[in-house]
């Protein structure tokens, strides 16, 4: 069965998770919209940029923000000056790096529907007399709907799931940064396989419900807008 | 479907005939992490002293105990604990009395920051620290010695909210290095060159204060028959191997 | 609106130049005329503020939308235009009646409800309001996306080859409103085509463009004829009159009809006296004579004056004559020419061997 002290790194996953889908959402969508329309010279190198946690091993990124947001980083050192403290062992810091690592789940499909939407609707708005932030609004954002629930999805998904980062920059502390990736994986490794089949089993009907719920409600959502 | 005798003999003596190549055969080994850097030489002195090589391979014991139980292809596990080559004796995996203690190892309570840790350990009574680094307890032998060790000087109570626990020790050793946990605990293998702490600062902790860490290996079934697995377990006991762990800051067995 | 369009533009994209510098009718029907790469859809879509040109000046109806020397540079979204594309370019997540409101909501004196369904009226699309626009035919999309834009009551109409992307039956479909649109309403219009039988049957105005430059300007029937066009050069080169139904003769199935350059019998109309309507006559059926023949069995034979002459060094003449006010092409060999040894201002007759009415 489960203890309580799995429940919490349920609980604290899921509150991990939604934070930072929120918060990639909100960052990611004007970096997509960037990536996707610019003809800048820095597009590529941004593009890398964000692609680069899928290249590198979950742990060496974790190592490197560990040392960006220690006390001897840059990060860490802006941090303590506005006194914040440093950010590896906290919550904060556990969901930055959760947003860093998943972020090209997110960044990526929206980066794809933007550009499928291409020039058209947006010059039609125009001529329309929709300035482009009304026209962002009220003609992309609902064209790439698809690609914000896949968006969404991905980088709930990713965070649930994501183990070596938060192993790194979180430190393992109860109710703070035990995610429930690294409570079945400490399950695994102390042989406790009884408690790491029920709480992996929970993991995937929770995450299978939130996924399920996601496809079925956004999808089947009319696409009719009442314009009045 | 049965398997046509002619063919089952020409299969096993063509296996026969890799195993048996040649005197000098090849060893797969899995080593601790903590273990890493002497394994590296004494493996250089087991070939040149032997002719055979040995292949390491570094991880946790834990996660080796289970790759084992599952089919892992290793034929000698050098862990970091007891325990894991005691639960593959007792799934029938290994070679019938074939464990010994290697090394015992040490514990460190050490500091990036030079001067920080005093040599008696005063600084953790002080508390004057946000965190505290050390291996989980539940997964790595260092981490429960450093549990022992402040039972015994009563201050588990005291310091557990600042705990920060890496998965092992050499994930507690980068809280260290990067400076996001001020102190913690290690072992001494990690910061240890030419036979004193190398940076930073430490306290080598009483062997009185914790259990044992009583390294261990352990002959493997899958290396019964290769002529290097037994030979390496006769060579981790042989002098020139001995000066190596020695050298590491590891007590020898006794 | 009233006051003439000024459109100066000069842009370098390396391969393509564009270097124009018109001034447009504020009325009616301006056709830009051109093949492909020839700018003309640059060219609108300078006047649209869709594509910047570094350097520009573009005034309509007393108001400057592009001044480059001062950097003005009305966005596109401030300009009171409607625009209509070549794929029609409708929302698709919205419906037909959410496509028209769209721009609606955003300006500050919308139609009145009478004039939003006369708009609808006009281009027959009231049946299809509820319906999402993957649902609709290539025609009736084409026509939501001229009434979404007319139901901004724009100063102008800018229009990108609105027929180019439909089949004959959909453009056959499509063409009379674009007609009654021509007659109803007042906004000028600047459309782009490359097709000749759009500019015989809309252009009241026409502008021939090639590899960016104005190769002619002017009044559609000057403009048509000049001779040395692409446009005159072109097998189906033709020109077109505005004339008016003035009798039938039943027996004879004839229509005869004025215009600028005196009287034509015609196949008969089925269309009441008084009708305007648009006469085109292709330059391959046009001949000249030198004298009036006596006995002839083509009904239209005019006076007319020879006023321009090019020999396209493949055997043929593209003949320029002035009928009354009106400007004519004619195609024939350059051995006829030479025999009749026509040369400028020469007066002679022409046999019109064959028309097609327009509208």
């Amino acid at each position: 069965m489960l203890t309580s002290a799995d429940l919490d790194t349920l609980l604290l996953t899921f509150k991990v998770a939604s934070i930072a889908t929120a918060l990639m959402l909100l960052l990611g969508t004007p970096l997509a919209w960037w990536l996707a329309r610019t003809h800048s010279a820095w597009k590529g190198i941004i593009n890398a940029v964000v692609a680069m946690p899928l290249v590198l091993p979950p742990t060496v990124l974790g190592f490197y923000l560990l040392v960006l947001m220690g006390p001897a980083g840059p990060v860490g050192q802006f941090t303590n000056w506005l006194g914040l403290g440093t950010l590896p062992f906290t919550f904060p810091g556990v969901v930055i790096a959760s947003v860093l690592y998943s972020m090209p789940f997110v960044v990526q499909p929206l980066q794809a529907a933007f550009t499928t939407i291409g020039e058209q609707p947006l010059e039609a708005a125009a001529t329309l007399r929709a300035s482009p932030l009304d026209t962002f609004f009220s003609v992309v954002l609902p064209l790439a709907k698809p690609g914000f629930l896949t968006a969404t999805i991905l980088g709930f998904a990713h965070t649930v799931g994501e183990f070596g980062v938060v192993l790194m920059v979180g430190g393992n502390i109860p109710d703070k940064t035990r995610v429930v990736s690294v409570q079945i994986y400490n399950h695994v490794e102390a042989m406790e396989y009884g408690q790491a089949h029920w709480l992996a089993g929970c993991l995937l009907a929770f995450s299978f419900t939130v996924l399920l719920v996601l496809y079925t409600v956004l999808k089947t959502q009319p696409v009719t807008h009442q314009l009045k | 479907m049965p398997v046509p005798n002619f063919t089952r003999i020409f299969i096993t003596a063509t296996l026969l005939q890799f195993g048996h190549e040649s005197w000098a055969a090849s060893v797969l080994v899995a080593v601790a992490a903590n273990f890493s850097k002497p394994m590296t030489e004494i493996a250089a002195e087991f070939e040149k002293a032997t002719g055979h090589s040995a292949k390491l391979s570094f991880g946790s014991s834990g996660k080796f105990v289970s790759q084992i139980e599952n089919g892992g292809p290793f034929e000698v596990l050098l862990s970091a604990d007891e325990k894991g080559p005691q639960k593959l004796e007792k799934s029938g995996l290994t070679v019938q009395d074939s464990r010994f203690v290697y090394a015992l190892g040490k514990l460190v309570l050490w500091s990036a920051k030079p001067g920080y840790v005093d040599d008696q350990g005063k600084i953790l009574a002080s508390g004057d620290f946000k965190h505290l680094a050390l291996a989980d307890p539940k997964l790595a032998p260092y981490g429960a010695a450093a549990v022992e060790v402040l039972k015994k000087n009563g201050l588990f109570e005291k310091l557990q909210p600042l705990f920060v626990q890496g998965e092992n020790i050499a994930q507690t050793l980068q809280f260290l290095i990067t400076a996001n946990a001020e102190l913690g605990f290690i072992a001494l293998s990690q910061v240890i060159e030419n036979g004193k702490i190398a940076s930073g600062s430490g306290w080598i902790i009483p062997g009185d204060d914790y259990t044992p860490i009583k390294q261990s290996a352990v002959l493997l079934k899958r290396g019964a028959e290769n002529p290097a697995a037994p030979a390496l377990m006769t060579f981790l006991k042989s002098a020139p191997a001995l000066a190596i762990i020695e050298k590491y800051g590891y007590d020898l067995p006794k | 609106m009233t006051q003439p369009i000024t459109a100066s533009f000069k842009l370098d994209y390396g391969a393509f130049q564009l270097a124009v510098n018109l001034e447009l009718p504020g009325t009616g029907v301006t056709v830009l005329f051109g093949h492909s790469g020839s700018g003309k859809t640059t060219l609108l879509r300078c006047i649209a503020g869709l594509q910047r040109a570094p350097q520009g000046f573009l005034e309509i109806n007393g108001h400057v939308w592009q001044d480059s020397e001062h950097n003005i540079f009305l966005p596109t979204h401030k300009r009171p235009l409607g625009y209509v594309f070549q794929e029609a370019n409708l929302f698709p997540h919205l419906t037909v009646s959410a496509n028209l409101n769209f721009g609606l909501k955003r300006i500050s004196q919308p139609p009145s409800p009478m004039e939003f369904h006369h708009i609808q009226e006009l281009l027959g699309i009231s049946h299809l309001l509820k319906r999402m626009p993957d649902s609709l035919s290539g025609g009736e999309r084409q026509r939501v996306a001229i009434a979404r834009s007319l139901a901004l009551k724009p100063e102008i109409l800018l229009m990108d080859e609105p027929l180019a992307s439909l089949d004959i039956k959909r453009k056959q479909e499509i063409l009379p409103y674009l007609d009654r649109l021509h007659q109803q309403t007042r906004i000028p219009i600047i459309y782009v085509t490359h097709s000749l039988q759009e500019v015989a049957q809309l252009a009241d105005h026409l502008v021939v463009l090639e590899n960016g430059h104005v190769l002619a300007a002017g009044a559609l029937s000057d403009t048509l004829s000049c001779v040395d066009t692409p446009l005159a050069q072109d097998r189906d080169a033709s020109t077109v009159w505005k004339a008016t139904i003035i009798a039938h003769e039943a027996d004879y199935h004839l229509t005869r009809v004025t215009f600028a350059g005196g009287i034509l019998s015609l196949p008969v109309i089925d269309a009441e006296i008084g009708t305007p309507l648009r006469v085109q006559i292709y330059a391959r059926d046009v001949s000249i004579v030198l004298e009036a023949p006596v006995f002839t069995s083509i009904l239209n034979v005019l006076p007319a004056t020879i006023t321009g002459i090019v020999d396209d060094n493949r055997g043929r003449s593209i003949v320029r004559l002035l009928v009354g006010d009106q400007m004519l092409l004619a195609h024939i060999t350059s051995k006829s020419a030479q025999l009749l040894n026509i040369n400028l201002g020469m007066a002679v007759f022409v046999q019109i061997k064959g028309t097609s009415i327009i509208n």
